[in-house]
């Protein structure tokens, strides 16, 4: 099956050379099973020395019944390189906190080496397992083979996209609810509208443990559940001291960071006013040992992070500022149908619910999805006069 | 196809997480305590039962193919019990329960070519894009100046040197798959020139009042076109971000004199001490300058530098410029301001100065 002709590439190989891992190398080490490799080679090449792109746009295929989870891509050379004329990307719904078995990792490679290039991203930006490159005629079959081992496809388009989660509790101490449980429990509560897009456009969640936010979920996600505690900051005093002890400046690296100085050191003994505390997670970070979240423990819930497409990007914004652990999974989920009922009807073709949120306003938002609004929600009340004043109101 | 549609099995989701976790994470699930950091790449979590998981964590292109995803399942068999993780940054994790494998993993994950860094204040992996690879809207490759930018940020992967954690991401265009628009430094694709109608593919491939609804700057207008209904585009009115282009491949932007490369700093994601923030823009084009773009290289490393040199501990790339302020920022950098430094689409007035603090 290897093919063995040469193929030119002076400007790839130069991504050979320096000392970061070479993807140039992965194209070429995949080469000793898929013919595809040589024709991907080439046409790279080909856009390094264009300095242009060679895939033609979109084009719609699939599996059976599933609306997404195939991105269709064609080469505008195919006569040049026939061997990428099709070169679809299938999207396989990853392991919440992407953890493998080695035999795991191996039947994804079994499967992807017969139906396709044999090249894949460990993972996409939405945290997909991306098999990159197959033909129209293999996605029937590799979605089979898949199914038939326990994966499944992701989402694409306007659908719920393959929702993900930071490692949490398998090894975060810092996780302040269970990001797999919630992450795996959405995912499968929302099949269909993840398989079949319903929506105006993508909807994206991702679960987050704390503050620090290593899923980026904020930026990133319609959805962001970014967990959080209510009581006092655990403290291990001896600790503390240990970490002074060990060279660490407490004033000044600590207490004098902290972003609302609500932290005291008087050379001893850390005093922290935990109800000026906003959970920023910094002194945490610092000394891991001897600080932790509290105990009674739960998340955030912000909506409408986005990319710039189309009306500029935005990044979360607080809707529910506390919800306790044991009550997460349901509020989430009927936050969610809320939402994508009041989407559903309001929303415009291609619009993110950030963007009807930024046209409708927050208010009427919350108004539609039965939220009263709170302080939290904002960083600062309104500051122009033009109100619109509900008739109904000034009557009371 | 409807012989055996009873056997066709759907909709079943990922895995169960639980199948694949290590046993001494499934016993310790949710009992961490705290963990500490041993050396680049490698740190320890410890239990309350007293257990303890070394991670070993390495770099990867990315991009892997099912030869290497082989070499890196065999290393797990041998050193972590046959489990594995990655990371959101494209990082492949090993968890060890026995410290000992740490340094003989090291050295065939080395070998490998795989470097063993990316925690604490190093620059972890870049989290990135498709490019030429494979994306139809791609101003640039992604891949290719990610490699060439982490072989000259190397040592910085490998070491833990930075005043604070320093993520890099790049995109390929304006939709910005991944979270490039609030990283220390994001690398952003960039097209400069309105669409290219090409009229007779638009009628048949393209919705005319899609297509012009799809054009946040209303720069798109019904035209008559040889005598048939089209578009046309307000050249003036056009920022080139391509949403027409998504909706209709018809408008292509692609275009090689033009297209290059721009630099944004100062975003991050995390909570920790300052609020989460955009990117802003610090260089608007680089040119595009495959295999190698020396230009984008250059630009990244030396505020790199610039920032490694100045920021205080614990300053974050934007929280240092928010401290010293942008006039010292392209000061410093020796980054020229230009007209397209200053907003001009929506919200632009906030970000004007509007106060007298000035640094003379
Ligand atoms: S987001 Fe918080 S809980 Fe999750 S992995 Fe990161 S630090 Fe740990
Ligand atoms: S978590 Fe942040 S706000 Fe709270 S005490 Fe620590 S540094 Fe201050
Ligand atoms: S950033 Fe743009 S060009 Fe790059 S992969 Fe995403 S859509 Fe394609
Ligand atoms: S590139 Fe953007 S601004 Fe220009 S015409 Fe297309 S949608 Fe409008």
């Amino acid at each position: 099956m290897a093919v063995a002709e040469k193929i030119d590439t002076p400007l790839l190989d130069e991504l050979e050379k320096g000392p970061w891992p070479s993807f140039v190398t992965e194209i070429k080490k995949a080469r000793q099973t898929s013919p595809m490799c040589d024709d991907l080679l080439g046409q790279l090449e080909l856009s390094y020395r264009e300095k242009i792109g060679h895939w033609k746009h979109g084009g719609i295929v699939g599996v059976l019944g599933y609306g997404g989870g195939v991105i269709g891509r064609y080469s505008d050379v195919p006569e040049k390189f026939p061997r990428v004329a099709h070169f679809h990307t299938m999207r396989i719904n990853q392991p919440a906190g992407w953890f493998y078995t080695s035999d795991a990792l191996r039947t994804l490679c079994d499967i992807w080496e017969r139906h396709g290039s044999g090249l894949t991203n460990m993972h996409g930006s939405t945290g997909d397992i991306i098999f990159l490159g197959t033909r129209t005629e293999e996605l029937e079959p590799c979605f089979q083979e898949l199914t038939a081992n326990g994966f499944d496809l992701g989402g694409s388009g306007s659908s719920m996209r393959t929702p993900s989660a930071c490692v949490g509790p398998a090894r975060c101490e810092w996780a302040c609810y269970d990001t797999l449980k919630l992450c795996y429990d959405l995912t499968m509560t929302y099949q269909d509208e993840l398989h079949r897009p319903p929506f105006p456009y993508k909807f994206k969640i991702k679960c987050a443990g704390c503050p620090n936010d290593c899923v980026a979920s904020i930026a990133r996600a319609d959805l962001s559940i970014i967990g959080t505690w209510k009581d006092d900051i655990q403290q291990d005093d001896d600790a503390v001291a240990a970490y002074a002890a060990e060279g660490v400046n407490i004033q000044k690296d600590v207490v004098d960071r902290c972003p609302t100085r609500c932290m005291e050191w008087d050379g001893a003994k850390l005093t922290i006013n935990n109800r000026e505390c906003v959970r920023c997670m910094h002194c945490i970070n610092v000394m891991p040992k001897a600080l932790r979240p509290g105990k009674e423990r739960g998340a955030t819930i912000l909506i409408g992070a986005k990319a710039p497409i189309v009306q500029g990007a935005l990044l979360s914004s607080v809707l529910i500022p506390f919800v306790p652990e044991e009550e997460l999974e349901e509020t989430v989920k009927e936050l969610i149908n809320r939402v994508w009922e009041f989407w559903d009807e309001h929303g415009m073709n291609r619009e993110r619910i950030g963007e009807l949120i930024q046209r409708v306003g927050m208010a009427n938002f919350l108004d539609a999805i039965g939220l009263e609004p709170v302080p939290e929600m904002v960083s600062a009340p309104r500051d122009n006069p033009y109100i619109f004043f509900r008739t109904d109101e000034e009557q009371a | 196809m409807s012989a055996q549609p009873a056997k066709r099995i759907t909709d079943i989701g990922p895995p169960h997480y639980e199948k694949f976790l290590p046993p001494i994470i499934k016993k310790n699930y949710g009992k961490w305590l705290y963990h500490e950091r041993i050396a680049p790449g490698v740190f320890v979590h410890v239990a309350e039962s007293g257990d303890r998981v070394w991670t070993v964590r390495a770099g990867s292109p990315r991009l892997l193919s099912v030869q290497t995803l082989r070499q890196i399942a065999a290393l797990a068999d041998k050193y972590s019990g046959g489990h594995l993780r990655f990371t959101s940054r494209n990082n492949v994790e090993f968890l060890l329960d026995n410290p000992d494998n740490i340094e003989p993993l090291k050295r065939e994950l080395q070998e490998m070519g795989f470097p063993v860094g990316g925690t604490n204040n190093a620059i972890s992996n870049v989290v990135h894009t498709q490019g030429w690879v494979h994306c139809h809207s791609a101003a640039t490759d992604a891949s290719g100046i990610v490699k060439c930018v982490m072989d000259a940020l190397y040592d910085h992967f490998t070491s833990e040197s930075l005043p604070a954690k320093l993520r890099v991401a790049l995109a390929c265009c304006l939709n910005m798959c991944g979270a490039v628009h609030c990283s220390d430094i994001a690398i952003l694709g960039v097209h400069r020139r309105p669409p290219k109608i090409h009229h007779d593919a638009l009628r048949k491939m393209c919705e005319v009042p899609t297509l012009i609804a799809s054009c946040p700057t209303g720069a798109i207008r019904p035209a008559t076109v040889d005598g048939r209904q089209s578009v046309e585009v307000i050249e003036a009115q056009c920022m080139y971000c391509g949403n027409c282009y998504t909706v209709c491949p018809a408008m292509p932007l692609n275009n090689p004199d033009t297209d290059g490369l721009s630099i944004w700093v100062g975003g991050k994601v995390s909570n920790a001490r300052t609020a989460p923030k955009f990117s802003k823009l610090a260089i608007p084009f680089l040119p595009n300058n495959p295999p190698r773009w020396p230009e984008v290289v250059d630009a990244v490393v030396n505020i790199v530098n610039v920032y490694a040199a100045n920021a205080r501990k614990y300053e974050r790339m934007g929280e240092w410029i928010e401290r010293i302020g942008w006039p010292r920022f392209f000061e410093l950098t020796g980054i020229p301001f230009t007209r397209y430094h200053i907003d001009d689409f929506k919200h632009a007035g906030l970000t004007y100065a509007r106060s007298t603090h000035i640094r003379m």
